[in-house]
């Protein structure tokens, strides 16, 4: 497997430079297997991952899960309409899913409002769309593998041991 | 000499004569540089907290009132899926009802192991450099310690010629660690012959501590109680501290002929009793369901090794590829320094602990230990300040 790809699904949180450190390569090479991961539409780009419960980090911190219900079409199945509400700006991701309902979306904005508004407005007006339910996020424990109330508590590992 | 009032006077003669750890001087060294920003690569144990699905077992366990002794053997269950465990892994059947005992680490085991075998002035036979406790281990039973030199140009393995030279008449037991802390090194299969023969021949029981073989990283590890002959008189000890990240749960076994687990059970009844239930719950679950941790684990230790390595000979601190566990074994004598100055002026001037390799045994004079059980930006820097620290000397 690419060296820079393997270090990416890992997950660990190295500068370019860091990477070549411990794959071995150069910096250059690096960014080389990242452009190449880019051009293969594999490796999409970098995101912080935030504790939006900070204030600090608050900006767009209404977060919500939608359910949506559509009537698939003929000839385009679900895929016209995910591509179709994926491409709006509220929207983080979106999934279709099995079950009692089609697409999951996850969907954030500044306000309640304005979640509101783009679901009743946006969303369950594109023609298709049966039923949408929404569900607003209250708080988060974890986020894309971080623990947010720190996680272990590793300091008191002895500093030398047999 | 102890006077009339010191108390002193009362600690055995073999405890007293006992020489102090030297990780312990390296210790205190490292404890008085606290809030220093010192990266460790001193620690002996995986940077990895036990995995959450084990600890939460281990919750469950409490919550169900687990609180009480077990069997003195372990738990049946636990035993069980030992016996399953090491039939798949190690590729010798052991039965649970008697040829299994679960014990306080491995260390307990070896100590069990020692006490139940060596008689005062039996000869115990163990490569060096080697775990720290080896050597005071075999003086505690009034034994007599014989070690065996590995070479870094063997990669450390264990060779039957430098076991045939350091042989006595009398000696009764060799203890082996492979891999081996500190040094990683291991033998493959046919050293292993080699010295399995040897050990039929001079009639020597085996202590095979292998609690570093899952973190084999080139071949497959094979164990001696697996070759022809070996079974019937080898004591296999193995525990999760390493692979499952579970040092501070102490919890090991040892596998071996009836008779031999037998007269250990005597010494574990009237000393330990059992091990802690909740660690044994807890083993119990890392054997049922952790082997992918196992696994992920020893991924990222291998490519730490790689990156560790690599950047010791870059520095240019001669550092062999070492096979298992998560210790490089670096020579510093291109510095000029002895392995004490060495990892005494890295700790104090770059602020980077590492642990003299003369704390195990005479034959790690000129080297070092750093552990490469921690995240990879902490080796990036810890081996960048490593090579400022060696060029400093060159000046």
């Amino acid at each position: 497997m690419n060296p820079v790809l393997k270090l990416l699904i890992e997950g660990a949180s190295l500068t370019t430079s860091q990477m070549a450190k411990v794959a071995g390569l150069s910096e250059a090479e690096v960014n080389q297997h990242l452009e190449q991961l880019k051009k293969d539409k594999i490796f999409l780009g970098w995101r912080p991952v935030l504790d939006l419960s900070h204030e600090a980090a608050a900006a767009s911190a209404v977060r919500a899960v939608i359910e949506v219900k559509v009537t698939p079409e003929r000839g385009g199945g679900f895929n016209r309409f995910a591509e179709r509400i994926a491409r709006f700006d509220e929207v983080e991701s979106c999934y279709l899913m099995s079950g009692g309902y089609d697409l999951l979306v996850f969907v954030k904005g500044q306000s309640l409002q304005k979640v509101a508004s783009f679901v009743s407005e946006k969303l369950s007006t594109i023609e298709g769309v049966q039923a949408t339910s929404t569900h607003f996020m209250l708080r988060c424990y974890k986020e894309q593998g971080f623990l947010l109330d720190g996680g272990e508590a590793q300091s008191s590992r002895l500093n030398v041991a047999p | 000499m102890s006077t009339l009032n010191d108390p002193k006077r009362w600690v055995a003669g073999h405890v007293a004569s006992l020489p102090k750890s030297g990780i312990r001087d390296f210790f205190e060294l490292v404890a008085k540089m606290k809030g220093q920003d010192v990266i460790s690569l001193g620690v002996g144990e995986p940077d990895f907290v036990t995995p959450w699905h084990i600890r939460e077992s281990a919750i469950f366990a409490l919550e169900r009132g687990k609180t009480y002794y077990t069997s003195n053997l372990g738990m049946i269950e636990l035993r069980r899926a030992i016996a399953t465990y090491v039939e798949e892994h190690f590729s010798v059947s052991y039965r649970p009802d008697d040829q299994i005992i679960v014990t306080v680490g491995v260390s307990e085991a070896l100590d069990l192991a020692l006490r139940a075998f060596c008689n005062p002035g039996d000869k115990v036979m163990f490569h060096q450099p080697c775990y720290v406790s080896y050597s005071p281990s075999v003086t505690l039973v009034h034994g007599e310690a014989i070690a065996v030199p590995t070479y870094a140009k063997d990669n450390f393995a264990l060779t039957a010629e430098a076991l045939r030279a350091a042989w006595q008449p009398g000696a009764k037991i060799l203890m082996l660690n492979l891999p081996c802390n500190p040094t990683g090194g291991t033998c493959d299969r046919t050293q292993l012959e080699q010295i399995a023969a040897f050990c039929r021949e001079k009639d020597l029981l085996v202590m095979s501590d292998e609690i570093y073989s899952e973190l084999t990283f080139e071949g497959t590890h094979t164990s001696i109680a697996s070759l022809p002959g070996m079974a019937e008189r080898t004591i296999f000890l193995h525990g999760f501290s390493k692979a499952f990240a579970m040092t501070g749960w102490r919890i090991g076994y040892a596998c071996g002929p009836a008779a031999l687990i037998d007269a250990m059970m005597k010494v574990h009844q009237y000393t330990m009793l059992c091990a802690s239930i909740i660690a044994q719950e807890a083993a119990l679950e890392a054997l049922k369901h952790g082997w992918d941790s196992v696994l992920k684990m020893r991924e990222q230790y291998h490519r730490r090794r790689d990156l560790i390595v690599r950047r010791f000979n870059e520095i240019g601190l001669t550092c062999h590829s070492p096979r298992g566990s998560f210790y490089a074994f670096p020579s510093v004598t291109s510095t000029g320094l002895t392995e004490k100055e060495f990892a005494t002026g890295l700790l104090t001037t770059q602020k980077v602990a590492v642990v003299p390799g003369s704390a195990f045994g005479e034959n790690g004079i000129g080297h070092v230990r750093a552990c490469f059980a921690t995240a990879y930006d902490q080796i990036i820097e810890a081996c960048d300040r490593a090579e400022r620290f060696v060029q400093s000397i060159k000046k």
